[in-house]
């Protein structure tokens, strides 16, 4: 597709050690501005050590990192103001209501009060959760939940949000509404980097790698992963690959 | 002899003023699989809690191997295993200790049913010295079911037991369930992953603590009773909403690389649709029929 030309994200040759254990062996890929790019991979494949270097949690071994034109080791601040984070036990404040949850958000990314008053009542609107907006968070269903993690990791408009799992335990409906709001999300400029679990999700991606043991195994849309190793759906492929 | 393993009739559970299980009713026989599907905050964890004994129903009669789960539990925790959600094994003990004491608790050995673990213990057996605490996902997983196994249950209940797991070690995981049935063992299993359905004798599908369907996955497929479309372009987003506008449309999931749909006339005209997208501009369009799945029919039950 012609909207993805620009390099958003770019690794070449990261490695990540803990000790002896080499968490990330020698990653080289890149993210195009705007794509939906799937990173997948078996527990302990290394996908979390690599999510939190690319979001500046964490620093490389070595390598090259750079993050919507950052370099993570340098400039690890200005990483974090240009990206947002939903992880699936999502950040929100139980005891703080709908409201104050958007507003404390927008404060830490420095915006004006200004513009989070406008930006939070046309989010509201079009969550269609106006009604609940004074309700505490605790007393909200999990897809509602994600929706507002979601919608809250974007609200300072990144050039990536990262998704850690954003859609464990909700029902279909709800999964697919929030992959609605990442196709939206997508649709509007902002690159979505996502981790999953669910191999039905891995096909929404508009590329999608697939680690196993530290090492990046398989990397292209997955029409493409499909026909290269011969598979019907990228279920298969991710057992061919991790098995 | 009664050939109902689990009989659950009318089980309700509130928390205070919450209602999270709201008159249940399903039986589980001997040697079946029988899954509980569902969402989090389905009731699903409730009612398992409540089959095990360790929850008092608010209302309704459970039984197990014939036994009351409020007058004769302790008679019914010796016949079942039980493997929580969370991992509750001892961290600090170490896998082999872990299952020598949950051996003893049941007044048995390792040595006495190994042969019904070997499958699953075997992996980790390389390891047995190492303390719980440091074991992977996986292998985690392989030791808790071992010792939910190690006193020979009649009933094997998990809640849960694939969330967050990698594909990989879900269907190795679901292979091993299976080689325990083949063994004789019933099976009450909860899972939030709709295509594990597929995988079990008989199925309850649950959502907001009631249940919307209780049958083999195959019976459920074939009750779906509508024609499923499923549909693609270059452009996913645009072509939901698109579709979503048309009047002729009942509903539009994304589901892989295509989108289901279904039409509220009895017959889609294929050629038409194509012209109209055509018109919206989408390239790459694909329209064929295809069968519903699990998934299909937990969404068309939840939108009645």
């Amino acid at each position: 597709m012609l909207k993805h030309t620009d390099n958003i994200i770019e690794v070449k040759n990261l490695v990540k050690k803990f000790g002896s254990f080499v968490a990330n062996d020698n990653l080289t890929f890149n993210v195009k501005k705007g794509e939906i790019f799937g990173f997948l991979g078996a527990n302990g494949a290394g996908k979390t050590t690599a999510l939190r270097i690319l979001s500046g949690l964490s620093y490389p071994t070595s390598g090259e990192v750079t993050v919507a034109g950052f370099d993570v080791y340098k400039e690890g601040e200005k990483v974090k103001k240009n990206i947002g984070y939903m992880s699936q036990k999502f950040s929100l404040y139980e005891d703080l209501t709908v409201r104050e949850n958007i507003r404390f958000y927008g404060g830490i990314y420095g915006l004006s009060n200004k513009y989070i008053k406008e930006k939070t009542e046309s989010l509201l609107e079009r969550l269609k959760m106006k009604d609940i907006q004074n309700s505490l968070i605790k007393s909200l269903p999990l897809g509602w939940k994600q929706k507002i993690a979601f919608s809250v990791a974007i609200f300072h408009n990144p050039k990536i949000v990262f998704l850690d799992e954003p859609t464990g335990g909700v029902d279909p409906i709800t999964r697919r509404d929030f992959w609605e709001m990442i196709y939206e999300a997508s649709d509007s400029g902002i690159t979505v980097f996502v981790t999953t679990h669910y191999m039905d999700e891995a096909e929404y991606c508009d590329r999608v790698s697939i680690m196993d043991q530290g090492r990046i195994e398989g990397l292209d849309t997955p029409g493409e992963l499909k026909k290269q190793f011969n598979a019907k759906n990228m279920d298969e492929v991710f057992i061919k690959i991790a098995r | 002899m009664n050939e109902i393993a689990v009989e659950v009739q009318n089980l309700k559970k509130s928390y205070e003023k919450e209602e999270a299980v709201k008159g249940v009713s399903f039986s589980v026989s001997k040697g079946e699989l029988f899954g509980l599907i569902g969402p989090d905050g389905a009731g699903k964890t409730s009612i398992l809690r409540i089959i095990t004994t360790l929850l008092f129903p608010t209302e309704g009669k459970i039984t197990v191997l014939d036994s009351d789960v409020v007058k004769d539990y302790k008679k019914i925790r010796t016949n079942i295993g039980y493997m929580p959600q969370r991992f509750s094994l001892y961290q600090d003990l170490s896998v082999e200790e872990n299952l020598t004491f949950f051996a003893r608790i049941f007044g048995t050995t390792i040595e006495e049913n190994y042969d019904l673990i070997k499958d699953i213990y075997s992996h980790i057996e390389p390891f047995k010295d190492r303390l719980a605490g440091k074991l992977s996902g996986g292998m985690k997983q392989k030791l808790a079911l071992s010792c939910a196994l190690i006193h020979s249950p009649d009933i094997l209940i998990l809640d849960e037991p694939t969330t967050g797991v990698d594909a990989v070690s879900r269907k190795e995981f679901w292979e091993m369930l299976i080689r325990l049935k083949e063994k004789g063992i019933t099976i009450l299993v909860s899972t939030p992953y709709m295509d594990e359905a597929n995988l079990c004798d008989r199925v309850a599908l649950i959502q907001n603590g009631d249940i919307m369907s209780i049958d083999t996955p195959e019976k459920i497929i074939g009750d779906f009773g509508q024609k499923l479309w499923a549909v693609k372009s270059n452009n996913i987003y645009q072509l939901i909403n698109d579709l979503r506008r048309l009047d002729f449309i009942d509903t539009v999931f994304p589901f892989g690389e295509f989108l289901h749909v279904t039409s509220n006339t009895e017959d889609l005209n294929i050629t038409e649709l194509k012209s109209i997208l055509n018109e919206k501009n989408h390239l790459g369009i694909k329209i064929q029929q295809v069968e519903a799945n699990i998934e299909d029919c937990f969404m068309q039950l939840m939108t009645k």
